[in-house]
């Protein structure tokens, strides 16, 4: 018995260095998405206080954009807003917001007045219902959507300068093209 | 050349750990005394080579050798002179190096501070300590090689990450890391104890100088980090359960547990299994924080240095060290003789739950770090594991942890009188039970919770008061004589209330800080007036200045409190032009009641109108004040005589030891 008492942390850390390991197969950055290339499916999403608009599957519909999923909970899109404040300066794509899983009516809309607001329509989802639609499956994340309100790439974590220039910047190009 | 004379003297300290960590072991198991002397020229032998091949990457840095690979991914010439030193370890394979460094200088401190150790102990802790040595300087070498030149040296560097460059980051890694590192020293003397098959109250006695010195360390630079957090980052808060903050958190608790378990063994000879499992986690935790900071495994926003390869590497090196330690310890901890046995209720007792308490904190934050990583192994959604279940499974812990610190020290040893601790604590409910009051009718809008943790911050400070006041027999003899047995206690019992009441000001601060910080936000164009907890803030507009490798706008505020002028505020928001960063420097005015807190954050409109957040942070410098004191009180502990490491094993120490063996 008392052996055994001894022999626990060795298993335990026998099956933590195994999740560790398989840990070390998966980047956590990289996602598998099955809905790449798929019709973003239809949602409807309410305004979030003190905007007019909503946000749904349509408005999609007609141009290239982009579809950042955040919430005022989320310490990594605070990273990230600065970068989504530029595109909106630039003009470079329109980008959609989808406000996730707000605990009140008021917290999305006050981090958006405490850092600013870059989003052109803002969904409000707290029941994660457009979240699903998506595939998210945490904050930050930004979808590329082509014309025809197809999903075409999908960037898990802070969007940054170096991900634009690479990734998203061209694909954006290339789908305008399309 | 001096380049290439770091990285040779790189690899010679790589052989030289090898000798080290073969050579004495071999000696010590056949009771070679010439084998295990090598032990001690070798551990000063690696530390020179160490430091060799460190001044030779910092000469680089300071020279802008940008010829050399490392220095052009983080250095740029015009960088003040502290960043380029501190740029040496601001990125991954420069921070590896500081690690192995100050490895070998604790190898080399255990090697020239214990010479009256017993020769195999001695031999066997300096071999484990260059075993690990050994296997971080492969890592080193093979994956992560900071001496690499270029073909062609770029005009200049791409600069440090402008978040780095600050007084508060610059010295922030070397105290955590010798806090992480420090740790080794206990987990060498543990696992040299178990291959030698004993210990007793002279082992506890070597190793809690070492621990204290760790913990110490610890203690300041995860109060560096959470401090440059708080002003840097520039979101008012300063501590945000990230990984990375976790895993300097878990070695801190599991530290602090071996410190508190160490005293048991040197006192009564018994939680000894125990110890010795609990220096093994500490240091294990060191080494998984480092694994999971440097492999990737796990996302952040500290994690400035990724790459799966090298977690292979890591792992590996873990499987070795955490899981041979292990095995090791399944082996011959069940051998270790069991001590004196003791009562629930004794200073043994209060020990031993203070051990439970801080034990499973560690579990349950090791459990929601690790979490997403288990859900992801098995295929299930990509989570993460925020604030709220961290607050929610550490504040319960935390809460009889505190309460019950207040009565331990009053216990005896072996059979303690609970209703008598308590009755001398009387005092201390009282004036707990006041201050929830009192400020219950000063903040109504308190919440329950906040108010009672201010209630025991209370509990624990007059409790740490009492136990002093009864050492000193304060109010029971003279005065004069109370204040020469004030004078003549040992620094030891000096760092036990120093640590303890700076636990209950930390207490304090961080609950008032989080419960009754208030936040505004705004667009304030110049002239515009705020009042945030009292203070007027008047905006007087922002301009663009110029730092020696950034530019600048820097806000004004003008302070007022009841029409007099308080104090300017001067928020920057820089833009490091090399790297394309925005960072946020709060400006911070400190009262002892809070922090005035101002950040400017970006330009709204035509009229010179700028988003503004103005926060009142309660208690925030209570928090770095108690993080002091815990500090403070390390220190005094380590100098007190019978902790100093030099000190010859005198005459208790020997026949404590004898009587231990018998």
């Amino acid at each position: 018995m008392k052996r055994l008492l001894f022999l626990l942390p060795l298993f335990a850390f026998v099956v933590l260095a195994g999740y560790l390991a398989l840990g070390l197969t998966k980047d956590p950055h990289v996602l598998p998405s099955v809905l790449i290339d798929q019709e973003v499916p239809p949602f409807d999403l309410p305004p979030i206080k003190g905007r007019e608009a909503g946000f749904r599957r349509d408005d999609l519909l007609g141009q290239v954009s982009l579809v950042n999923i955040f919430g005022s909970w989320c310490v990594a899109c605070r990273i990230e807003h600065p970068f989504l404040m530029r595109i909106k300066e630039e003009r470079r794509v329109p980008l959609h917001g989808i406000d996730w899983r707000e605990e009140t009516l008021e917290a999305g809309p006050a981090w958006l007045a405490r850092f600013g607001d870059p989003y052109t329509l803002i969904g409000d989802d707290p029941r994660s219902v457009a979240a699903i639609a998506f595939g998210v499956t945490g904050a930050p994340e930004t979808f590329v959507v082509d014309k025809r309100g197809f999903i075409r790439y999908k960037h898990i974590g802070p969007l940054t300068p170096e991900v634009w220039e690479k990734t998203i910047g061209p694909m954006i190009e290339e789908l305008r093209r399309q | 050349m001096i380049v290439e004379i770091g990285h040779f003297a790189l690899i010679l300290a790589l052989v030289v750990a090898f000798a080290q960590g073969t050579v004495p072991l071999i000696g010590a198991h056949r009771g070679d005394a010439l084998w295990m002397a090598a032990a001690r020229p070798a551990a000063l032998t690696q530390a020179v080579l160490v430091a060799m091949a460190f001044g030779a990457l910092m000469h680089a840095y300071v020279t802008s050798d940008f010829s050399v690979l490392n220095v052009i991914n983080n250095s740029h010439s015009t960088k003040p002179l502290i960043y380029k030193i501190s740029g040496v370890w601001g990125n991954h394979e420069g921070s590896m190096l500081l690690w192995v460094l100050i490895l070998a200088v604790f190898g080399a401190a255990v090697a020239v501070f214990g010479r009256h150790l017993p020769p195999g102990l001695s031999a066997r802790a300096l071999s484990v300590q260059a075993l690990i040595a050994f296997g971080f300087l492969l890592f080193i070498l093979f994956t992560s090689n900071p001496f690499e030149r270029v073909a062609l040296a770029p005009a200049d560097g791409r600069d440090l990450n402008p978040l780095l460059q600050d007084p508060g980051l610059a010295f922030h890694p070397p105290f955590l890391y010798l806090g992480y590192v420090g740790f080794s020293v206990a987990f060498s003397f543990a696992i040299a104890a178990l291959l030698e098959g004993r210990v007793d109250a002279a082992w506890a006695r070597w190793v809690r100088p070492w621990t204290l010195a760790a913990w110490t360390f610890l203690t300041a630079g995860i109060g560096l980090g959470s401090w440059w957090a708080y002003y840097e980052l520039g979101w008012g808060g300063w501590w945000y359960w990230d990984p990375v903050e976790n895993a300097s958190f878990m070695p801190w608790l599991a530290g602090t547990a071996l410190l508190h378990s160490a005293v048991v063994v040197e006192k009564r000879d018994t939680l000894k299994g125990w110890t010795i499992f609990l220096a093994i986690v500490a240091f294990s935790l060191s080494l998984l924080g480092t694994f999971l900071v440097r492999s990737g495994v796990l996302t952040s926003v500290h994690a400035f240095a990724v790459d799966p390869a090298r977690g292979v590497f890591i792992l590996v090196l873990l499987l070795v060290a955490i899981g041979g330690s292990f095995a090791l310890f399944a082996w011959r901890g069940p051998a270790l003789m069991p001590g004196g046995l003791f009562r629930p209720v004794s200073r043994e007792g209060a020990l031993l739950l203070n051990n439970l308490l801080l034990a499973t904190a560690t579990a349950v934050i090791l459990l929601g770090t690790l979490y997403p990583l288990f859900i992801d192994a098995v295929g299930g959604a990509k989570v993460s594991v925020g604030p709220p279940f961290f607050d929610s499974v550490f504040v319960p812990l935390m809460v009889p942890l505190v309460a019950a610190l207040a009565v331990g020290p009053l216990l005896p040893w072996k059979r303690g009188d609970l209703a008598g601790a308590l009755g001398r604590l009387k005092l201390a409910f009282v004036l707990a039970a006041a201050a929830v009051v009192g400020i219950w009718f000063v903040f109504d809008r308190g919440s329950v919770l906040a108010v009672l943790g201010l209630g025991l911050a209370a509990w624990l400070a007059v409790g740490v008061v009492v136990e002093i006041a009864g050492r000193i027999h304060l109010l029971g003899i003279a005065p004069v004589a109370s204040l020469r047995r004030l004078l003549g206690l040992p620094r030891a019992a000096w760092g036990m209330t120093l640590a303890h009441f700076g636990l209950a000001v930390l207490v304090a601060g961080v609950t008032a800080s989080s419960a009754w910080k208030v936040e505004k936000i705004q667009t304030m164009r110049p002239g515009d007036t705020v009042e945030v907890a009292g203070y007027t803030y008047r905006f007087e507009g922002a301009r663009d200045v110029q730092g020696p490798n950034y530019a600048a706008t820097r806000g004004r505020f003008t302070v007022t409190r009841d029409g007099e002028p308080f104090v300017v505020l001067e928020p920057e928001k820089r833009l490091y032009p090399v790297q394309q960063m925005p960072t946020t420097e709060a400006a911070i005015r400190s009262t002892f009641l809070g922090d005035l807190y101002a950040v400017i954050g970006d330009a709204e409109g035509n009229e010179g109108g700028f988003v503004t957040r103005l926060y009142f942070n309660p208690l925030v410098p209570w928090i770095w004040a108690g993080i002091l004191l815990m500090v403070a009180g390390g220190v005094a502990s380590l100098s007190d005589r019978r902790h100093r490491v030099g000190a010859p094993g005198r005459r208790p120490l020997t026949t404590e030891a004898a009587s231990a063996k018998a």
